[in-house]
């Protein structure tokens, strides 16, 4: 009898550690499964990452036109120069355009940046395909280096009518420190 | 001559231990319940005491007392130890004391967890306020600590305050595991669920809702603690993650602890009405119910707080419809008891008093509270003091009031002696007037366009900003009032009989005032009809 | 004897009832003024979606307080009728299914009542589409910056916005004037009747633009953009507020837009293109340093006191002292570096995103001399503007 009882215990304080620790890990999973969920809905004008151009091609819508807005801004204390080479260009959904940004590192010392996209109005975000796009890596510029980075994309033909006008907005984050410690490991 | 040292411990029939380590070691319901009431009262007065240095500076416009890093401070610090200091360890010690009478049981299920419980509290709060004597001061993001305020651009305290945060957490997990098991497995033979006193039900949902929730919020702070500390960017665009994610899970977790904070002051008002009424509760299968709904719905409306995010329309949309039917539940309550007073036979002694104004007022912040769901309006009213006027009407006049209104009630059944009535009343006029002098001018400075946590203001706000400062320091000055009755009535006073108020129904008006030190060592014969 | 007086007394207090009753109601009657009472309700403001949210929430107001008096009516009435010293006796009911049902049932149609116009007029709010005008918004701590977007970068107009009261007012040296706190130096100038859209995003923490009169509320989040829309109607000066605890300085970086006719907007635009171009050209010359000092000190105003105080010593350890220590005394080159390029892990952002040249020669300029620092050194605009264009 208490052999059974003391089975019980065992077995149920088993799955109550086994609990925890799923919530642990879930904890941390939550990051890229928010990321997932907003990828598909779009939510918080987040993009999804390196679109891939299905084999039939995409049919270009003629009739319309949208105008794709670029904003640029450094984060925080970020000191690097940051701009697109055009603020707007008008493409037509289906087309794949191609445009630069500039940036330049001024401070005495390398420094790594995360340019990080968001697009308003974000139901507008599931339609914007990015094929290349320099937020997808970590970039690395020596101390008075200077780059163009290339944005590469789609407007989806589907993009809802009322969307005329779509803006897509890059912040570049200075993450030097976070980089240097995760090598650091 | 035995060998053997009988030990007859005949203490244990005689009363408590003496001294001070009764109140360390003890396992009694009776006293973990004033271990937790005492504290919530010195809580209580601590947190009143940032108010009123708010409310000072606020009295005038222009900075005249503090600078503005120490308001930022004050008001973080009043908003956590309300929260988490007053209003929730009262309602455990109310539910310490009043549950196993309640149910007819000797004890709670679990006595020395039941211990632990409270212990843990003042170590979480010593360490919370000790952070206003840190370098860089205390917490000072608000008590909502949005990321990323409250990570890349807190103060060195925050990770006390996140430890602060875990301790108190553990506290109410472990006190509502007790209450569940308790309510579940102790209740007298013969007694349903559905025969169990309203303040019973309310206390088992408010117990699922914090063992469901408190997870969470420590999920959060520890998310937070990575990001601080470990590299991690749950809520750091730069690496990767979203501030906006805090905002999520932390609500997710602060909408139902606003419904922990006041589903139990249901149940007490549903308790001290019918008494004074003469009247049974109208509608107890539906009171049960509502709190039910209310319960559930509390978990789907959370984005209600976030409504100028960002968030997609559809998502405004849905938590605007859902966040607007909590009103029926909650109307139905308020209507119920009306129908309780209507054709009663009332007598308005203090805690009469006290319910009756928890009814009439909290029910002028639950419309308040309606107007912030309409999501265009809400616009408007978002993050002014119309959202501050809203929370202190149903905290203020509606959680604390019911808190007051309990211990008026029962202080005769904990302590044999009747609390003063005509100081009482005195109390209970000077907190009315105190607190709607207090909060409601708020409504109209919030319309007007004044936003919340603004340490000074544009010169259109002041007249009724003034007016506010003086109600919170009538309101603040009365309750040292409350503290002298009930030391008083500790003391001595009129003799109390075992059942108190003429109408008291329940298994503690059956019992000796004061209660003796063990109630329902034997389980009590139930009466042929419910409890109810 | 004594419940025959008492019903007299019951029938003298229905009727006094009654008469509030018809007060309230008349009053009531009236709400269309209270928008007058401004320090009482919210303001109707100057564009269609402004005065639709206005019409909404003085519905369910009205709604709120119907309800409200008459379950408080019931409620007085009953405490002052069913009194145990009046002798009424309890009565026995103590539930009725039929009353629960439409206590349920008719609160959920007043609710639907109120969900469709808000329904409607958010979304009227949410679409923001053919806008004429767009304008990033950035939240910094403590101020808001503006940039009028164009595809021409020499028709783009960019500016800080910081609060104009001085702290004398707010510290109680001198008295306050009108708009305190409600005031900046340089106002987002928007012009009627034309679609403007904002770009809302932030530098660093959470903030929020608010501005009453136009019903926009948006929150600033670091790291992403969201839009937001007004069609001014009416001409006038409109001041909001930052909504969203962002720091020590949150209720000190007030908005201020000012709606003006096409043809003045037209010319202020052109203006502050005019200004760029000369604050641009200013580089060329050679500085005195009287005129360097003078500068520096109004921008040191503007962009550095908040956090290294007016008296230069700061609130260590967040904000050091410049005074008689650290890089204002030290190499001129590393003091100039951190100015321009800010401080990572810190909260001394790059001022060369919100400063000119020359704003940051002068600004240096000041700190190495004043306090007592008197280093004696200064910097020329031209040699800032190498040091930053070199790096380009």
């Amino acid at each position: 009898m208490a052999q059974t009882d003391q089975n019980v215990q065992t077995r149920t304080t088993l799955k109550l550690v086994g609990v925890v620790l799923g919530m642990f890990v879930f904890g941390f999973a939550l990051v890229p499964l928010y990321d997932i969920y907003c990828q598909v809905t779009g939510a918080n004008g987040k993009t999804a990452s390196a679109y891939v151009v299905p084999e039939d091609g995409i049919a270009v819508d003629s009739d319309r036109w949208v105008t794709v807005q670029f904003l640029t801004n450094n984060n925080a204390s970020m000191p690097w120069s940051f701009r697109p080479e055009v603020r707007s260009m008008k493409v037509r959904p289906g087309e794949m355009n191609q445009t630069t940004f500039y940036a330049s590192n001024p401070a005495g010392y390398t420094m790594t940046a995360q340019a990080i996209p968001s697009v308003a109005p974000f139901h507008a975000a599931e339609y914007m395909h990015k094929t290349e796009c320099f937020c997808f890596e970590q970039q690395v510029l020596a101390t008075g280096e200077a780059i163009d980075m290339p944005l590469r994309f789609i407007i989806d033909p589907y993009l809802p009518e009322s969307v005329q006008t779509l803006t897509l907005s890059y912040t570049l984050f200075d993450i030097t420190d976070m980089t240097a410690s995760a090598a650091a490991e | 001559m035995s060998a053997v040292i009988e030990n007859h411990h005949d203490d244990h029939h005689h009363g408590p231990d003496k001294g001070l380590m009764r109140w360390v070691l003890t396992t009694n319901h009776k006293d973990i319940g004033t271990l937790y009431l005492w504290f919530s009262f010195a809580m209580f007065l601590t947190g009143g005491c940032m108010a009123l240095v708010i409310r000072a500076e606020l009295f005038q416009p222009g900075l005249q007392l503090v600078v503005p890093e120490f308001f930022n401070q004050m008001t973080t610090m009043h908003g956590l130890i309300m929260v988490f200091g007053a209003v929730m360890p009262a309602f455990v010690g109310l539910a310490n004391w009043l549950v196993p009478m309640m149910i007819g049981a000797p004890d709670m299920a679990l006595p020395r967890m039941n211990n632990y419980s409270f212990w843990i509290l003042p170590f979480a709060f010593s360490m919370l306020l000790s952070t206003l004597f840190m370098e860089g001061g205390a917490p000072n993001f608000g008590w909502t600590f949005y990321a990323p305020l409250s990570t890349e651009y807190a103060p060195p305290s925050v990770t006390f305050f996140i430890f602060a945060v875990h301790l108190m957490g553990i506290s109410s997990i472990m006190g509502s595991i007790n209450v569940v098991v308790t309510i579940l497995n102790l209740r007298a033979p013969g007694m349903r669920l559905m025969d169990m006193p309203l303040f019973v039900w309310t206390w088992l949902i408010t117990a699922y809702l914090l063992i469901a929730v408190m997870p969470v919020l420590a999920g959060v702070v520890t998310m937070m603690l990575m990001d601080i500390h470990f590299g991690t960017a749950f809520f750091s665009a730069g690496g990767g993650g979203d501030p906006v994610l805090f905002q999520h899970v932390f609500w997710f977790f602060g909408h139902p602890e606003v419904y922990i904070m006041i589903l139990p002051a249901f149940g007490i008002v549903s308790a001290i009405i019918p008494t004074f009424a003469r009247k049974k509760l109208f509608g107890y299968d539906s009171m049960v119910y509502a709190t039910a709904s209310i319960a559930f719905l509390s978990f789907i409306v959370w984005a209600h707080h976030m409504f100028t995010v960002g968030m997609p329309i559809a998502g405004e949309l849905y938590f605007m419809y859902a966040t607007m039917l909590i009103a029926v539940p909650t109307g139905v309550k308020v209507f119920n008891w009306a129908a309780t007073m209507w054709q009663g036979s009332m007598t308005f002694e203090t805690p009469m008093l006290f319910a009756v104004a928890f009814v009439i007022l909290f029910t002028i912040g639950g419309l308040s509270g309606l107007m912030l769901s309409i999501v265009p309006a809400d616009f408007q009213y978002h993050d002014t003091y119309f959202v501050v006027a809203h929370f202190h009407y149903v905290l203020v006049p509606g959680s604390i009031f019911s808190i007051m209104a309990a211990a008026y009630y029962w202080l005769p059944k904990w302590t044999g002696n009747m609390y003063d009535e005509t100081l009482g009343k005195t109390h209970f006029w000077l907190s009315f007037v105190g607190v709607n002098v207090t909060f409601f001018p708020q409504h109209f400075i919030g319309l007007a366009g004044m936003p919340r946590r603004y340490p000074d203001y544009a010169l259109q706000f002041a007249d009724w900003n003034m007016v506010s400062s003086v109600g919170a320091f009538i309101f603040g000055f009365s309750q040292l009032l409350f503290l002298f009755i009930v030391i008083k009535c500790i003391m001595g006073g009129k003799k109390a009989t075992d059942e108190v108020w003429d109408g008291a129904e329940g298994l503690e008006w059956t019992i000796a005032s004061p209660a003796p030190y063990h109630t329902f060592s034997t389980p009590p014969e139930l009466p042929e009809r419910s409890m109810a | 004897m004594a419940r025959k007086e008492s019903k007299v007394g019951g029938v003298q207090r229905l009727k006094a009832s009654l008469q509030w009753l018809i007060a309230v109601a008349a009053l009531s009657s009236s709400w269309q003024a209270l928008a007058d009472w401004s320090a009482l309700n919210m303001t109707r403001g100057v564009t269609a979606i402004s005065r639709e949210v206005y019409d909404l929430h003085m519905l369910i107001f009205t709604i709120c307080v119907v309800i409200g008096v008459l379950v408080f009516g019931v409620m007085i009435w009953s405490m002052l009728v069913h009194r145990k010293s009046l002798g009424h006796k309890p009565a026995t009911f103590s539930h009725s299914t039929k009353l629960e049902y439409a206590w349920t049932i008719i609160p959920i149609f007043i609710l639907i009542g109120m969900a469709v116009p808000a329904t409607s007029t958010l979304r009227d709010m949410y679409d923001a589409s053919g806008a004429d005008i767009d304008i990033e918004v950035r939240g910094y701590q403590w101020k808001w910056q503006y940039t009028y977007l164009s595809d021409d970068p020499n028709q783009e107009v960019k500016f800080i916005s910081s609060l104009l009261t001085p702290p004398d007012e707010y510290y109680n040296r001198t008295p306050k004037r009108e708009n305190y706190l409600s005031d900046v130096d340089n106002p987002l100038v928007i012009p009627i009747n034309k679609r403007v859209r904002f770009l809302i995003t932030s530098n660093d923490v959470i903030h929020s633009w608010w501005v009453p009169d136009f019903a926009v509320k948006k929150d600033a989040i670091p790291g992403f953009v969201h839009e937001a829309w007004a069609v001014v109607e009416e001409p006038g000066i409109y001041r909001g507020k930052c909504t969203e605890l962002c720091g020590k300085d949150h209720g000190f970086m007030p908005i201020v837009v000012k709606a003006v006719e096409q043809a003045e907007y037209e010319s202020w635009l052109a203006m502050k293109q005019q200004e760029a171009l000369q604050v641009y050209e200013t580089v060329g010359k050679t500085w005195t340093m009287a005129e360097l000092m003078e500068t520096g000190e109004q921008v040191y105003a503007q962009a550095c006191q908040s956090c290294h105080q007016a008296n230069g010593q700061g609130i260590p350890p967040a904000f050091p002292s410049l005074v008689g220590q650290g890089l204002a005394i030290g190499p001129i080159d590393a003091h100039i570096d951190i100015v321009v390029n800010g401080k990572a892990g810190s909260a001394m952002q790059a001022f060369a995103a919100q400063l000119n040249p020359a704003e940051i020669a002068a600004v240096v300029t000041y700190e190495r001399n004043a306090w007592g620092n008197n280093v004696g050194d200064l910097v020329q605009p031209r040699a800032v503007n190498a040091l930053i264009s070199s790096k380009e």
